[in-house]
């Protein structure tokens, strides 16, 4: 299976097909609904962001809590259409990836395209797995939101599906 | 006349709340082994990781899924028992913040409005029915958001028939897509009333994944809704393949004569459902 380490370079998103499998290392960090609504009210303000979106990858996840001797709780993840009113405009801005599941809408993909970008879906509800996928975890913004925040998440061999390549490929 | 203690239900829904947050029910870990052997590709792929995710959860006692729901409570309450103790919806609410807690379980309710967190899981969705006799019976079911979001509700009208439900049960799988963690298990209440017919649809999710209604009309519709899933070639995460769904539970109740009401609830393959009777 094909490794990846993160972070994500155009040629290296150039190289992934859809549909094929393989296994990210490197530094992801989690967001979904109410972390989303909160990062476009800072950037509709014109303030800098606690974290750099700039060769970023986002994982649509939400956590559960880690037992104290592991670095994560389950995090499996959701489903990326709920995001995907937030997707193009964080490509824009230079977001490598995005990793979750299922379809997302044609702005998505005309965006992962436009930006060489790449969208891996992770496999739904293998939440154990993935936590044990991941070595640490750090809340980096909005604590307040619970599982809801934002976590930045160092991975080893993620298993994931590339679903939409850069070149207009879809496993879907 | 038989007592029986709050606390006792407080008990049972901890310990029905942690083992649920875990463990796959039997017959969905014995379906997606199934589905793994039809299946090839990326789908072959996406089930094999799941048992392996289900060795993992159950090895780690770690969450098998990390969207460990919304706790469904099912309290079926024979007529002769007499309740004691603390207020019941008060006692499951609080064996459902106490496995939450205990579980390293993520707390997953809000206000619909503010969309601020309880932090704590609850409140339960509660459901109870009276029933003949002295027992009581609890059924929890953790119902993940990614399958609820994908549920529907029609009005039909009764011109439509069972070829009209067939094709609302397969219209909302297919639109649901690769959204709900396919493949999913289909929970269908057909009749009664608007509010009645979704409980049914629930309530279908706690049957056993590979069971039939006992009226064998119904059950032909269970059968017929599934081979048309199944040929939907969504499969797995959506990755395609000949399974989609796990199965189709029905389950119906008279209704008015001016209507057809159907309610599909959609679970992902994370089927979670503990059944205790005290």
């Amino acid at each position: 299976m094909k490794k990846i380490n993160l972070p994500i370079t155009k040629k290296d998103a150039e190289s992934l097909k859809a549909g094929e499998s393989v296994l990210i290392s490197g530094v992801i960090l989690t967001a979904r609904d109410c972390a989303h609504k909160r990062i476009f009210e800072i950037l509709d303000d014109g303030a800098p962001l606690p974290f750099k979106i700039k060769n970023a990858v986002i994982y649509y996840a939400g956590p559960c809590p880690a037992k104290p001797e592991n670095a994560s709780g389950s995090c499996g993840p959701t489903t990326s259409a709920r995001m995907e009113s937030f997707a193009p405009r964080l490509l824009d801005l230079g977001l490598s990836a995005v990793i979750g599941k299922g379809e997302m809408n044609d702005e998505t993909i005309a965006a992962i395209i436009k930006n060489k970008a790449v969208y891996f879906a992770a496999i739904g509800g293998a939440g154990a797995l993935y936590g044990k996928a991941i070595k640490s975890s750090e809340c980096i913004a909005f604590p307040e939101l619970l599982s809801e925040a934002v976590y930045k998440l160092e991975v080893e061999d993620f298993p994931a599906v590339v679903a939409y390549d850069c070149r207009g490929g879809s496993i879907y | 006349m038989r007592k029986i203690n709050t606390q006792t239900i407080e008990q049972n829904v901890y310990s029905m709340a942690m083992r649920a947050g875990v463990n796959l029910t039997a017959s969905c870990k014995a379906a997606l082994m199934n589905a793994e052997k039809a299946e090839s590709g990326a789908a072959k792929f996406a089930l094999q990781t799941l048992l392996q995710n289900c060795e993992t959860a159950s090895k780690n006692d770690m969450p098998v899924c990390q969207d460990t729901g919304m706790s469904v409570v099912i309290l079926k309450i024979g007529q002769q028992v007499f309740l004691e103790g603390k207020p019941l919806i008060k006692a499951v609410n609080d064996g459902v913040r106490r496995a939450y807690a205990d579980g390293y379980f993520r707390k997953s309710i809000c206000d619909p409005v503010t969309r601020e967190n309880t932090g704590d899981n609850t409140p339960a969705a509660v459901h109870t029915e009276i029933t003949e006799g002295d027992a009581v019976e609890i059924i929890f079911m953790p119902k993940g958001f990614g399958s609820e979001n994908m549920s529907r509700l029609f009005m039909l009208k009764p011109a439509q028939g069972v070829n009209g439900i067939i094709d609302a049960i397969t219209q909302t799988v297919q639109l649901a897509g690769s959204r709900p963690c396919p493949p999913v298990y289909v929970g269908v209440g057909i009749g009664g009333s608007f509010d009645t017919c979704a409980y049914l649809a629930k309530k279908a999710l706690t049957r056993d994944i590979g069971s039939f209604n006992k009226r064998a009309d119904i059950a032909e519709i269970e059968r017929a809704a599934l081979e048309k899933i199944n040929g939907l070639d969504i499969g797995c995460q959506g990755f395609h393949g000949k399974v989609t769904a796990l199965g189709v539970a029905c389950e119906w109740a008279h209704t008015h004569i001016a209507g057809l009401p159907v309610a599909v609830n959609i679970q992902c393959h994370c089927v979670r459902c503990e059944k205790v009777r005290i």
